[in-house]
């Protein structure tokens, strides 16, 4: 599936300052569906090359790493369980660099 | 299973402000789900009240914004020239920057400053830490090592803010301290058991009695609204961490305030609330206020602690002033010193000191 991935806020400096990711992700096998809750890890393993704390605390983001769906608040469309489609694209922002 | 098109995933359909549009962020403080364009309209004309509520400033008043290209000032920087224009405020704004001369992060953010200054037509005035105390944070880091110069950071910070207002002969200094900022510096005063502090961090306007009184108009403004804020309008921050701050115990309040709001985000105006509630038991001594006697700068002892901070960098003792060393103010009562070389030795970068 074809998403596009977007690290703001500082969070860039964890992928080689790159903040725009096009990306292909597997769907899940067992389920073949492709949630936030599948995402989260794969971003962990293939795109944060260092301090991955920052990111992801527990099995969700770091308390104040904001997520936005299509522009839209994850908080809205049920965080982790929020699926992904095709040509989605998810924002990950930091708030906590810098005032 | 629920139909979803195109990049619609919100579970409610409707912004519950004007029913009309899809909402794009749910609100901390209410928890309301609302559209972008309520967003900004609620976000906006919140300040506004606070502003109008507390008095923040008066016509014909001359205002600096303190602006470290960050996403707090950048935002403080973008909404108070909108509310000036569109609620005649009568001020005169400006922006307001510390160059600490800290090479590959203070260079970078003032590049961001300077575009806000065209972006917002704001007349913006550096003040540099080599022109006023003759040292650059990377030559400071450079005698005194990593560890402690945050001290210098935040003292040298506060006064060259102070400096810089009055050359610009303003009225106020806005800052752009948030509600999570004022949280954390409650908790962290609090912890520190620094009740002179504690009662100063909640005020919205401190310093009244001093030559340039600040402000803080983002008092009840929460950070991710501010940062949602500066998302959707596309404004241009700089979001690079201070390489010279690595201040743990700060970054641990920091942490604990996050996990609190994710859990319940009223708790940041709770916490904020129990601050302003404080009363302080008169048996507390506060340090009496008056002036450094080599600079003129307010101050509760003999020279103030940007001076002794600089005698040492000066004389090559740059302990001078941190820890238990006894200094220039060493002269003075046992007590006044103790709650002098506490308050310094652990005080930080950034927002602690209001
Ligand atoms: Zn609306
Ligand atoms: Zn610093
Ligand atoms: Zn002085």
């Amino acid at each position: 599936m074809q998403l596009t991935l977007e690290f703001g806020g500082g969070l860039e400096l964890l992928c080689d300052s790159v903040k725009i990711h096009n990306v292909d992700v597997d769907l899940p096998a067992e389920t073949q569906k492709l949630t936030m809750k599948h995402l989260l890890p794969w971003v962990r393993s293939n795109l944060i090359k260092e301090r991955p704390e920052m990111f992801i605390k527990g099995d969700t983001v770091r308390p104040g790493v904001l997520v936005l769906v299509n522009d839209c608040d994850w908080e809205l469309s049920g965080q982790l369980d929020t699926t992904l489609e095709d040509k989605d694209v998810v924002v990950f922002i930091s708030t906590l660099h810098g005032g | 299973m629920e139909e979803s098109h195109g990049g619609d995933k919100a579970r409610s359909r409707l912004c519950c402000i004007c029913n009309q549009r899809r909402p794009a962020l749910r609100r901390p403080k209410t928890l309301q789900q609302i559209c972008r364009e309520c967003f900004y309209v609620v976000f906006e004309e919140e300040i506004h009240r606070v502003i109008v509520d507390n008095k923040l400033f008066k016509s014909g008043e001359r205002i600096a914004i303190g602006a470290s290209g960050g996403k707090d000032s950048t935002v403080l920087a973008y909404v108070m020239s909108e509310l000036n224009r569109r609620h005649n405020y009568g001020l005169d704004l400006f922006l307001l920057s510390v160059d600490e001369g800290i090479t590959g992060y203070r260079d970078d953010s003032l590049e961001t400053v300077k575009r806000n200054e065209v972006q917002y037509g704001l007349p913006l005035k550096v003040v540099s830490y080599k022109d006023l105390y003759g040292w650059t944070m990377d030559e400071i880091v450079k005698m005194i090592g990593l560890k402690n110069n945050c001290t210098f950071c935040g003292v040298f910070r506060r006064q060259a803010l102070d400096r810089g207002a009055a050359l610009l002969k303003v009225d106020k200094l806005a800052t752009g301290h948030n509600a999570d900022d004022i949280a954390e510096t409650v908790l962290l005063n609090i912890l520190r058991g620094d009740i002179a502090r504690l009662s100063r961090c909640t005020s919205i306007i401190t310093g009244e009695d001093g030559p340039i009184p600040r402000c803080k108009p983002f008092k009840y403004t929460y950070e991710k609204e501010i940062v949602m804020y500066a998302y959707f309008k596309k404004l241009d921050y700089f979001s690079t961490e201070c390489i010279y701050s690595p201040n743990a115990y700060r970054g641990f309040a920091r942490e604990f305030i996050k996990d609190l709001e994710r859990i319940r985000p009223r708790a940041i105006l709770d916490i904020i609330k129990s601050g302003e509630d404080f009363r302080i038991a008169t048996s507390t001594k506060m340090p009496e206020q008056g002036t450094c006697q080599r600079c003129g700068y307010i101050s509760s002892q003999k020279w103030c602690k940007a001076c002794v901070l600089l005698e040492g960098l000066n004389r090559g003792l740059p302990k001078l002033g941190i820890g238990r060393t006894r200094g220039i103010n060493g002269d003075r009562q046992k007590d006044d010193q103790q709650i002098g070389v506490k308050n310094l030795q652990s005080k930080a970068c950034e927002s602690l000191d209001f």
